[in-house]
This record gives C-alpha cells, sequence and structure tokens, in this order.
C-alpha cells in the first residue's frame, strides 16, 4: 500500500541484530517480570520441574560416589594363576615377565613353591602343620594385578586368556564381591538413565501444562496481538522464554536438593565408611554433573513450552 | 488511483450455514472515508471481517491495497494485518497494561526503538486527548476515554486504512459525534477510514459516502433517501 498518512518518518528503524536484541530483552524482562509479579506460583511450579530433575540427578550422585568407593578397593583386585607343577621356577618367572608386559596387566609377580611356604609359614600360623608334611603341597603362584582404569568385561577377558594358558592349572579372581558391585553398579546406571528419561517426560509435560494455562490466561491478550499482526515469533516469544525460566529455576532447585540430600547423609555415610576402614567421604554434585542439571532444565523447558505453544497457539483467533 | 478496498461479488459463509453477505461488491478508494450501515445481522462486521483476513471469502475476490487476499499464505497475515488499523465497539484493551502500554503495542511488535515507542504514543495519544492518561489503566477510564485508547492504538503506527466497527456503539451521541470527528481528522490526513454503524442520525449530516446493507446484499444510497429513512423511524 502506499499513501501514508504522514510522510514525516525522522525515526531511524534498528537495523537487524539491533532489532533482535531489543526485542529479546524486551520479552526476557517481561518475562521475568511477570514471573516475579507472582512468586508463588512461580516457585510451586520450579518446585514440581526441581523435585522431579533431582531424582535421577540424585541417583546419579550416589552411583558416582559408588564407584568412587569401590575405585579404592580395586587395587585389591586380584588374580591368582596357580602353575602346574611341572612348570620349573626359570619358566615360571620368564612367564611372570611376560604376563606384565601384557596390556591390561599392572603387574605380574612369580611366587616360587619355596617362597609361597615361606609366606605360608609366616602369616598363617600353621607353620609346625607343615613341618610334618613330606612334600611341600604349595604351587607356584603368579599374581596378576589387572590395570586398574579397563572396563569389567576386559578384566574378565585377561583372566580368561590367563586361565587358557598352557603353564596355568587354575586361575582365580580374588574379590569375587567386587565383581559383583561393578555389575550392580552398573546396573544402577543403566536404571537411573531409565528413570531421568521418564522423568524428563514428566518435566515436558508438567512445563508444557504450564505454559498452556499462562496461554489459556492470556488469551485476550494473544487476540489483540494477532489481530494488530504481530507475527507468530514475537507471540511465540514470551511463553518460550518462560518455559526457559521455569527449567532453569527447577534446574538451580534440583541442585540445592541434591545437595542438601548430601549434607544430610555425609555423617552417617563416614560412619559407614569408617566401619570398611575406608576414608571415603560422600561427593555432591560435581561441577559437569551440576552443569548438566542446569543445561537439562533450560533444554527441557524450552521443549516443553515449544510443544505447548505449537500446539495451542494457532487455534486463538481474534473475533471481531 | 487504485481503490484501497475492492470487493468483487463476494460471498462468505461460516461452515455450512446460510450466506451471511452474497454477491457484495464495492470498492473504497484511497483515501475516502465511508460508513458502512444497515440492521443488526446484515452482514456488517463480515465485510470488516473479510477486509481484515479474519475471515476469508467462500466466493468472489477481495482485493485490499491492490493486494488479492486469497492469494495471502497463513504466515503473511500478521504482515498484512499491520497495514490494518482495527477498532472494535468493545476497545479490547489489556486491562493489566497502562494506557500508554496498550497504545505502544503495535510499535513494539515492529520493533521500534525505545525513544521512537514513547514519542510516537505520545503523540497519538495525544490526538485522541488522552494524554494525561496514559499512566492509567483502563479499567478507571470511561467508556469513551477507552475507545479513544483503542482508537490511538490502532492509528499510532499510521496504517494506510483504518476499519472501524460499531466504534460508538456504546457511547452517548456527544462522546459518539466526538469519535467521529476523530475519524474526519485522520481522514484530512490521507487515511483511508471504513466505519460500520447503525447510528444513521449521527453520520446523515456527515459529507461521505453511505454503504447500506441488507440482508447480505449492497446498495448505495444518496443522503436524502437516508434523511427520509431517519425520518420514518422516528
Amino acid at each position: 500500500m502506499s499513501a501514508r498518512p504522514s510522510p514525516r518518518r525522522v525515526a531511524h528503524q534498528p537495523g537487524w541484530l539491533e532489532r533482535t536484541l531489543q526485542d529479546h530483552s524486551r520479552a526476557i524482562g517481561n518475562t521475568l517480570g511477570a514471573l516475579m509479579r507472582r512468586p508463588v506460583g512461580t516457585l510451586l511450579t520450579a518446585f514440581v520441574i526441581g523435585i522431579t530433575l533431582a531424582l535421577p540427578a540424585g541417583l546419579n550422585t550416589l552411583v558416582a560416589n559408588l564407584g568412587r568407593a569401590s575405585d579404592g578397593l580395586q587395587d585389591s583386585l586380584r588374580a591368582s594363576l596357580f602353575l602346574k607343577d611341572e612348570v620349573d621356577a626359570d619358566r615360571g618367572q620368564q612367564l611372570a615377565r611376560d604376563l606384565s608386559r601384557r596390556p591390561g596387566v599392572a603387574a605380574a609377580r612369580y611366587i616360587s613353591r619355596d617362597q609361597a611356604l615361606e609366606e605360608f609359614r609366616s602369616f598363617s600360623g600353621f607353620g609346625e602343620a607343615l613341618d610334618l608334611l613330606k612334600d611341600n603341597p604349595l604351587p607356584a603362584t603368579i599374581v596378576v594385578t589387572p590395570a586398574a582404569k579397563q572396563p569389567q568385561a576386559a578384566t574378565e577377558a585377561l583372566l580368561k586368556d590367563l586361565a587358557a594358558l598352557p603353564e596355568v592349572a587354575q586361575a582365580k579372581l580374588d574379590e569375587k564381591w567386587l565383581q559383583r558391585l561393578y555389575a550392580i553398579l552398573a546396573l544402577v546406571q543403566r536404571a537411573v538413565l531409565l528413570i531421568a528419561g521418564a522423568l524428563a517426560l514428566a518435566v515436558l509435560i508438567v512445563i508444557g501444562n504450564t505454559i498452556r494455562l499462562d496461554i489459556e490466561n492470556r488469551r485476550d491478550e494473544i487476540e489483540v496481538m494477532k489481530l494488530i499482526g504481530a507475527p507468530s515469533s514475537y507471540i511465540r516469544r514470551p511463553f518460550l522464554y518462560t518455559g526457559l525460566w521455569y527449567g532453569l529455576t527447577g534446574g538451580v532447585v534440583a541442585c540445592l536438593l541434591v545437595e542438601a540430600g548430601v549434607l544430610a547423609l555425609v555423617q552417617p555415610a563416614r560412619q559407614l565408611a569408617g566401619l570398611y576402614d575406608s576414608q571415603a567421604t560422600l561427593h555432591g554434585l560435581s561441577f559437569d554433573a551440576g552443569l548438566l542439571v542446569l543445561a537439562a532444565g533450560l533444554g527441557l523447558g524450552w521443549i516443553g513450552a515449544f510443544w505447548s505453544v505449537s500446539r495451542h497457539l494457532r487455534h486463538i483467533e481474534p473475533a471481531l | 488511483m487504485a481503490d484501497i478496498i475492492h470487493f468483487h461479488r463476494v460471498s462468505h459463509r461460516y461452515g455450512d450455514g446460510p450466506e451471511i453477505i452474497s454477491d457484495v461488491s464495492f470498492t473504497l478508494g484511497q483515501g475516502e472515508m465511508a460508513f458502512l450501515t444497515g440492521p443488526s445481522g446484515a452482514g456488517k462486521s463480515t465485510l470488516l471481517r473479510l477486509t481484515a483476513l479474519l475471515a476469508r471469502a467462500t466466493r468472489g475476490q477481495v482485493l485490499v491495497g491492490g493486494q488479492n487476499l486469497a492469494e495471502i499464505k497463513r504466515r503473511n497475515v500478521p504482515a498484512f494485518r499491520r497495514q490494518i488499523g482495527v477498532i472494535f465497539q468493545n476497545p479490547s484493551l489489556l486491562t493489566e497494561r497502562t494506557v500508554f502500554e496498550n497504545v505502544a503495542l503495535p510499535l513494539l511488535i515492529r520493533g521500534h526503538s525505545g525513544e521512537d515507542v514513547g514519542r510516537r504514543t505520545r503523540a497519538a495519544l495525544d490526538a485522541v486527548g488522552l494524554l494525561p492518561k496514559e499512566k492509567a489503566y483502563p479499567q478507571t477510564l470511561s467508556g469513551g476515554e477507552q475507545q479513544r485508547v483503542g482508537i490511538a492504538r490502532a492509528v499510532v503506527a499510521k496504517p494506510p486504512l483504518l476499519l472501524a466497527d460499531e466504534p460508538t456503539g456504546n457511547l452517548d451521541p456527544h462522546l459518539a459525534q466526538d469519535v467521529m470527528q476523530l475519524f474526519m481528522r485522520f481522514n484530512q490526513v490521507g487515511v483511508s477510514v471504513l466505519v460500520a454503524t447503525h447510528a444513521v442520525g449521527l453520520i446523515s449530516r456527515l459529507p461521505h459516502r453511505v454503504i447500506h446493507i441488507e440482508k447480505g446484499s449492497l446498495e448505495e444510497r444518496r443522503k436524502a433517501e437516508l434523511m427520509e429513512k431517519t425520518h420514518d423511524f422516528s
């Protein structure tokens, strides 16, 4: 359309970047202001989201702590290879040197039959009983310490290979319970992932529904906006930011809840660790994990809001 | 000069309902002001809805500013509506915002800078005589004042076309006359104006063209005829 009622247009129109920054900062200011005008409702929503996010975050913290505690026990994870009687000491020592150079092996130590007898004599307290025997009943042994940082499956494969060596009569992995603990931890980690997925969906639904109510409450405003020709991106923007704020505050609440939970558990955990002669202490959320929780909150907030907005906004049309 | 509104044999119905308007043709020239009259339910609002693309014609062609509205895609509707100022009988102001904020809305969606928004909004408020009330909330204003806020919002971004649906419907005759005078002032600076009204007495003294619609069909009236009709009523 051509004719402008007033040709006098002194105003400078902001450029694209300037305008985008201006539009976004206005939306940020407006949405933050609106949320702060009703702090109770905002905090309630933040708490619902926070508790939902805190559950997987807390479980994950627990698993991380258990993993850390069990790392301290990993030094005691050793395999004993009992050698066949016909393998002599030279061959045995050679084998130990070969094994220590194998990938996945931290150390391999040869214990001759005589050494084994000595050790047994000094540590077991059955020294006199041994004197009664004519022959040394103990086999020569190679004690293999697997490398600490490797997956459980690799350690097990290593043990299988070692057991299959022609010189080895029998291989035994000490501390079977530690293996079981690792297996349980792996299971729990997987379960935490599943729970996190389900709860992420719950957060999406909570935020989506909150935004839907928000849209419903501001129906008049949306109608007026559409009537005066506001672009849909402009109408959408405040709702998306509101979703972001809900997600972010929910993430902050989740971090606080996990930290509070850890604080409450530190004392009993220390007692428990003391019973196991361990110095392990309970750690809170790591910096990375905390960032991840906040990012999850933000992401879910935005997605939930976008989902709600794209479902409900287009159905609102101005009436005349 | 091209017509700003051009209806060519336009019909409209809602869903499977009866035709609200049938086979209507009329034009509004660039910079012209005209009144749309007729009894309630005759199709005045529908005509305005079709012009503002709040509804689409089921048959016929609607051109606004030379643009065929049937060709405007859904995503381009907002850009089209920004060329039109619309005023309702109920001014539909946002109650949580001040008069200033209500009037500033069309400028904000166009991305005007803060200083520019302030200047233009105050100019529009000044034009409708409500500058002193800029910080008030709409509920604290009288009906006439609220209607003038709605008018300020419709003209603040200086659209080339103003559509008004019963803008004086809730106002006493004196206030109604003020509002009509406002439209005439905007028309004098070049805005095309189409006002739907049944205040026949009010517009009979004005020099503008009257488009009369009855049972969905249209007839143009001469002033005298209209006067006659008014007398018949009284």
